[in-house]
Formats: C-alpha cells, structure tokens, sequence
C-alpha cells in the first residue's frame, strides 16, 4: 500500500485503533486531534469518516483534543486540520471498513468484493446478513497499520463527503451550554487572576491583609508578582479580584520608539535570506517599490480565555479551548515542576479564536490556583482587558517590496523583506514554556522566544514572502526582530497577510504605472491555470473592471495560501465617502476537493469580513511597553452596518486533495480593498489600517 | 443576601443572593441558563443580551435587586418541544455561524426587533444588530436568517 499519500498525523498515531473505536454498538468513536474553534472541522471529519466506513453521520460520536484518549496530532493551525488530520481520518476509516469487510468474508466464504456496508450492517450481494461492525468488533483487531489496509473510496463512490451537511454543533451552541465557559462540574470554584499592566511588569505592593479583610471567604493564592482567588460563588470572585486590582502596585514600565517604524528600524536584526532565484541586481527595468505597514492585531475573541484545572493526586486535569492541546501539556508540566505524563488536557470548545492567544496561559493558571484546592475544579476566566493586553499579538510588520519591470511590462525582478516579531511563540515551541503568568513568579521561567517557523512549514513572517508569480529572479529575505518587549504569536495566516497585501498592491502600482489592466497584469506572470482561474472567476463576478466612478471602484488581490495550498481570488468593491465603505467582495477559490462546500463558503465569508476588519480598522494600541487597548471602545472591529454583501464561487475539483481554508482569503481581502481604495481616489495608502486619517496621512 | 422575585421564561421563582449582583451571574450560576453567554462582561459586546419586560437589555449590566417582578426571557425560552421559534430553526437553515458565541444575545434581539417589527428591512435588521459584535464574520448569514425568520413567522400569522 505504499503507493497512498499519507499524512504526517499517522506518524504517531499509526494504527487504526488510534482513530476509531467500535466497542460500543451502534456508535462509531471517531477520535482526532484536531479541534473545532467555529471552523466546522468536527462536521468535516464526520462527513469523511462516515463516508468511507458507510455508516451514518448521526452514528458517527467525535471525541477531539482528548490528551488521554485521542491521537497525539500537531495543534489546529495553518489550515491544516483537512489536509494532514482529515487525510489521517479517510485513510484510518477506509482501512477500518477494509477490515472488517475482510472478516466477513472469510466467515460467509465469499470474496470481498461481494460485500457491502449500509449503516454498519454487511450486505452479500445486496442481501442483508446478521453481520454488523459491531457483531464483529469482537473478533477484529484494530491495533494495526492504518496504512497496511487503508483503501479510501474513489471520488465516484463518495456520498456524504462533497455535501454541505449541516454544522453538527450549531445548534447546541446558538442556545445550549456547550462552550468551555458553561461547564459547571461539581463541587467546582471560581478563580481569577490579577492583571500586570503588561507582561514584563513586577508587584512592588499589594495589600493582601486588606483584600482578607474585605473578603474573607475568599482564598488567595500568591507566588512572586502571581497574585490569583478563588471563591466559591463567580460574582465574589470578580468582586474580590476587582478589588485586589486597587490594592496593588506595580513597577514602572520602559520605554519603546512610540513609532513602530522607528522600533523595527533600531532593532538589531540581521536579515535572513529566505529564497535566492538568479539574480535580481542584474535584471533590468524600472524600478516600483512599496513599504507597507501593519499594526499590531488582536485576536479579540469575542469571550475572554477560559480553563478550568482539576489535581487529583498529583495528576493534573484541564479542561481548555486550546487549539494545541498536545503541545501545552509539557510547558505546564514544566511551569508546575511536574512530569507532562501527569498532565491530561481534554478540548472544550471556547469562543472562536484564530491561532494563540490566551487559551494556554489562563489553563496554567486555572492549575496554579487549583493546585490551592486538590481535588477541587478551579475554573479561571480571563478579563477582558487581559485577553486584549496580556495574550499574544499578532505581530506588527514592515514589508518593503520592490519589482522591475522591462518595456514589454513584464516584471525582471522582485525583491521583498519582510520584518517583524516571531509569528509563533506557542508554548513548548522550541523547548520554551511562554506562559505569561510563569514570567511573574518568585522565580520566573526563563523568557526566549523560539525561533520563527520555517519556509518548509509554511513560513512565519515570511509566509506567502515569495511571489506565486513567475518572475525571473527573486530575492526574499526576513528580519525577525528580538528586542521589542511585546508577547506575539500566531495570528490567522501569520507573516501571509501583510506580504500579500504588499505585493498585491505593489501588482496594482506597477498596472497603474505602465497602464496594464490589473487583471491582465497578474494573468501574464502566471503559469499556473489554477491561479488563472480563480482570478478570471473573482473577476467575472465582480464584473470587472466595473465602470470609472470618482469615489467609488473595484480591487482584485489573490494568493496561493503558503504558496503550496488553496487559491483565492477576491474583488472588494469600496465606496469612500467620510470613511471606506466596503459593499461588496466577490470570492473564488479552489481548494481542491470540497469536502463541505457551504463550510468552505461559511470560512471565506468569515476570513472576508475578519481581514476587511483588520484593513479597515484594527490597531492594537501600546504605551512603551504595556498595551492600552483595553476594552473593546478601544478596539472597534467591523459592525453589522458595515459588513459587505459577500458572494463566494467554489471550484471544486474532487480528484485532487482537500485543502484548508481558513486562512487563504485574509491577504487577498487586504489587498483587494487597498486596490479598490487606490482605483476609487487615487490614492496608495501603505499603512494599515485604511482609515480617513491613513488616507489624508497618504494623500499628503 | 436578600430574596429576590423572578419571573424567568414564564416561570416565578425567588433567588437569595445579593441585590448588587448581576442577572448575568444569577441566570448562569443559580438558576443554570447558561444559554446566555458571558462575553466582556462590560456591557459592550452584547453577548448576554436577555430580554427584560421585552426590551433586549445586557445581564452583565442590570443588578438583579433593579428587576425584581419585572419578566426576564433568554433564549432557552426560543426553544420549545419541538416547537422552535422561527429564529432558531432560520438560523440552522441559514448555518448562519460559525464559533456560534454571539448569537445567543443576537437571537434575543432579533427576537424583541421582530416583537415590534414583523417584517424589518435589512436595514433594520443591522441598525438592530449593530452593537452586537461578531468575530468570525458570521454577519450576512446571521441577517439572512433574521429575515428567513420574518418571513416564517409572517406566514405561519
């Protein structure tokens, strides 16, 4: 069976009995590690198990991001969980159907290739036997080499996958308690935790006889500048922690360039070469150059991270929305002095987060507090304001890009820098624990940052860095800046947007400079028809180039996600009147096969409005060291008012592989707008986000 | 600690806690409708919008000493034995969410706009909506549902 592509997720979860579990009759227990943060993954991975055992969805119970009983699987990130975690999924499914069909057939002496599955039931010849998965679990061994029997369906044969089944926990969680922050487990206590004014930031006074005093039901847990309660009742917890916030003082912060220009400039980085194709300095042409910058973003979840922590001996139960519950366990363990075997993490969904932010920080600290209470759940909840100031950013950039371009309009040469923090500072990365609250013990973890992820991993600040575009030479490179005290990490689609939006508008500079059709443009630097397809698409929708209008005008931008994943296109209308008004986006994207198309819609509608909220008005917001943005007055995102009317094209091509989707629409939607707004005033606006005060600063 | 009268999704029912506490913390802790999310808990996302008297109000905001009498709806009341309210049923039609945080506090507002309001433009619907936020731009299918929703409950009158 060598000839099947595998998946880097059957590495270490190898046999069929790491995926599927048949004990109980009637069920199938599908087990992944991937997780669901409003994606629709587990709905995914149903449809595709379902689909290759020939049993029914419903019959399908997903258990994901069990530590204990799941596959050990790399975090839900990059756009992966449908590429290396449903891939793992298909194989293990179809190896288990092969089995089990094996079975049967050696006990009704007839070839295999007589039988069928209808809901787990056997079928000879479309007759029904009394054999079933179940009947024969039994008897089946599951612990051997998905890769030995695994014989996925071809695309004909498919059913359920291609279908837009409908989200399996939508409904649950429009009305029912099915996030992280409702579950109540018995006997269970409430903890908070007391905010630094930034992460670097030390206790020089608290009045912790005063705070007893005022509360004195109320248990306080203190190690160094670590200050956390907990109380048995949610409402004197907030009430006790509010106030314990006015009886502490804290250590002056230090001083930052307040210009994030100023600050990347006097960093002591050396660029990193990325990729080298021929040589730029010898291509002639004119030259056309960009900058670009990008602000610092949050992740601004719409609840503040949760966890809850339970010691039972000296084992450690979490229960978090973590998108890397695997990866959390040893930098807890370590933070906590314990070994990581005594750790079990078990995913409870949280509000939808788009890569790290606080979800591991505040399980640590949910096990700090419960370490106060063995055998007590500890459920700790984050502020607002911590989620905001305390979590990772997404790291702010400068990107300068540069192009030649002959007099046939054809560009020579394309050279791009890419500079900011580490895009991914994930706990356990590198053999680093960053967990915030761990930097402010008595004795404080050692703080280093891992280094950024490498191009054969998609890349950090240099994703998407090199043009999809065939250029003759090319010369990328990265700085990975070390000295700001700010904590970053991985923000949906990394260094991707920002590079993206740098070239795709420097795309834009050169049509407008040479007077080529921006369309045109990208199409003749293009040898890949999938690309061209996607671009020809987005712009039929839109029914490009759309007519002159003084204020108002069509921008087109477009990616290969990672270079190596889907494609989209899209064209975002703008209007400018007192401020940018986005009406419309038009969006097509091939990622392959589909396994769910509407899911795939639902995630590009999703990424379209989060990038166009980023575009337009997102900036974190930083005094010296400490982040000032606070609350969400300080942090407006897109509003119901103001959100486009959205229209997605899929391409759906089911011989080829899935790809994932979540991330590949946020560059293409930046620079789509940043096209439109160009086209609509005249004006190039290079620093994010695209508000009246960018374009006044641009225009001037 | 004081005992306070409630009147919740119909039913009357007395809590002991205290007056300053609030209706946030007593609907999910006391009385285990945790249907009603907590998100900021600064009156600004909207998550936890409940309906008091039929105005959509944020629990994270009201003091549950400020409410005694007065009738409080959250969206376990839009869910019946298998009667839905149109809202609930337009949503899934629609799959109108993705992390599905929001739309609890969304569903009761859409709910008290279509109280007053049977058939509401789009432009009514996003004026209605637009202090809620939504971070994984779940927006358009969320209006999309909401008019679904109208259109439903306008046939079935």
């Amino acid at each position: 069976m060598s000839t099947i592509a595998s998946s880097p997720s059957l590495t270490e979860n190898p046999h069929c009995s790491d995926w599927i579990d048949l004990s109980r009759t009637g069920t199938v227990v599908l087990k992944s590690g991937k997780v669901e943060i409003g994606q629709g993954i587990g709905t995914a991975l149903v449809q595709i198990a379902a689909d290759e055992m020939d049993v029914a969805p419903e019959s399908v119970e997903l258990i994901a991001g069990h530590t204990a009983l799941g596959p050990l699987e790399a975090g839900t990130s990059s756009s992966l969980s449908i590429e290396t975690g449903g891939r793992a999924v298909r194989l293990a499914a179809s190896a288990v159907r092969a089995i089990f069909i094996a079975e049967a057939a050696k006990l009704l002496q007839t070839p295999p290739e007589n039988l069928s599955v209808e809901d787990g039931r056997i079928f000879v010849s479309g007759r029904e036997t009394d054999l079933t998965y179940w009947s024969l679990a039994s008897s089946v061994e599951l612990a051997v080499p998905v890769l030995d029997y695994a014989k996925p369906k071809s695309p004909t044969e498919r059913r359920l996958v291609g279908t837009s089944m409908p989200r399996i926990d939508l409904a649950a969680k429009a009305t029912g308690a099915s996030f992280i922050h409702d579950i109540e487990l018995p006997g269970m206590l409430h903890g908070r935790t007391l905010d630094p004014p930034a992460s670097s930031r030390r206790l020089e006074t608290f009045d912790e006889d005063a705070l007893r005093r005022a509360f004195p039901s109320v248990q306080v847990v203190r190690d160094g500048s670590f200050i956390g309660i907990i109380a048995d009742r949610e409402d004197v917890a907030a009430r006790a922690i509010a106030r314990a916030a006015r009886l502490a003082t804290w250590s002056q912060g230090f001083t930052v360039p307040s210009l994030m220009r100023e600050a990347i400039a006097v960093d002591a980085a050396e660029p990193e070469l990325v990729m080298e194709k021929s040589d730029v300095a010898s291509a002639g042409g004119r030259s056309i150059k960009t900058e670009i910058e990008r602000p610092y973003i949050a992740h601004a979840s719409i609840a503040p991270s949760c966890a809850i922590a339970i010691w039972r001996g000296d084992a450690l139960e979490i229960y978090s929305h973590s998108q890397a519950v695997h990866d959390m366990r040893a930098p807890i363990a370590k933070a906590l002095g314990i070994d990581a075997g005594k750790v079990v993490v078990i995913h409870v969904p949280g509000a939808g987060t788009y890569g790290h932010s606080g979800q591991d920080d505040v399980a640590y600290e949910a096990a700090m507090l419960a370490r106060a209470v063995p055998g007590r759940p500890v459920r700790v909840l984050w502020s607002r304001a911590a989620d905001f100031s305390l979590a990772p950013l997404g790291p702010g950039a400068i990107v300068k890009a540069e192009v030649k371009v002959d007099g046939d309009g054809r560009i020579t040469a394309f050279t791009l820098q890419s500079q900011s923090q580490a895009h991914v500072s994930r706990p356990g990365r590198g053999g680093t624990i960053n967990l915030v609250a761990a930097e402010r013990l008595a004795t404080p973890m050692e703080k280093r940052s891992p280094p950024d992820v490498p191009l054969e991993r998609g890349g950090g600040a240099d994703r998407n860095a090199l043009p999809i575009y065939a250029f003759p030479n090319i010369h990328v490179s990265k700085r990975i800046l070390r000295g700001l005290p700010y904590r970053t990490s991985a923000l949906r689609a990394l260094g991707g947007y920002a590079n993206i939006f740098a070239i795709e508008t420097l795309m834009d500079d050169v049509a407008a400079e040479i007077g080529a059709d921006p369309v045109a443009l990208r199409i003749k630097h293009l040898a890949d028809a999938r690309a061209v397809e996607v671009i020809t698409k987005a712009a039929e929708m839109a029914d490009w180039p759309g007519p002159q209008v003084q204020g108002e005008g069509l921008g087109i931008g477009f990616c290969q996600y990672k270079n190596r994943s889907a494609y989209c296109a899209v064209v975002a209308r703008v209007v400018c009147d007192e401020r940018v008004r986005l009406t419309h986006a038009w969006a097509a994207i091939d990622a392959g096969e589909a396994i769910n198309p509407d899911g795939i819609k639902n995630q590009i509608e999703g990424a379209i409005v989060q990038s166009a909220s980023w575009t337009l008005k997102e900036r974190v917001s930083f005094e010296g060291d400490a982040v000032t943005t606070r609350d969400w007055e300080g942090y407006p995102i897109l509003r119901f008012s103001e959100v486009p009317e959205i229209k997605v094209s899929l391409i759906v091509r089911p011989e080829l592989p899935p790809l994932g989707v979540g991330e590949t629409a946020t560059g293409p939607t930046a620079a789509a707008i940043g096209n439109a707004v160009h086209r609509a005033l005249g004006i190039r606006v290079r620093t994010l986000p695209i508000t009246r005060d960018a374009i006044v600063a641009a225009a001037s | 600690m004081e005992v306070i009268s409630l009147h919740v999704n119909g039913k009357a029912l007395d809590v002991r806690v205290e007056p300053d506490t609030p209706l946030l913390y007593v609907l999910r802790n006391d009385l285990g409708l945790r249907g009603t999310r907590a998100g900021c808990v600064e009156g600004q996302c909207m998550s936890c919008t409940v309906l008091i008297d039929g105005r959509p109000q944020t629990a994270c905001m009201v003091p549950i000493g400020s409410i005694a009498g007065q009738r409080v709806e959250t969206v376990e009341s839009l869910v019946g034995n298998g009667t839905n309210h149109p809202l609930i049923d337009s949503v899934l039609e629609e799959q109108a969410g993705q992390c599905g945080y929001c739309l609890a506090g969304i569903l009761m507002r859409a709910k008290a706009l279509l109280d007053h309001n049977a058939t509401p433009s789009r432009t009514d619907i996003s004026a209605a909506l637009d202090d809620h936020l939504c971070r994984c731009g779940a927006h358009v299918r969320i209006m999309r549902a909401i008019e679904r929703a109208a259109l439903a409950g306008s046939a079935r009158a």
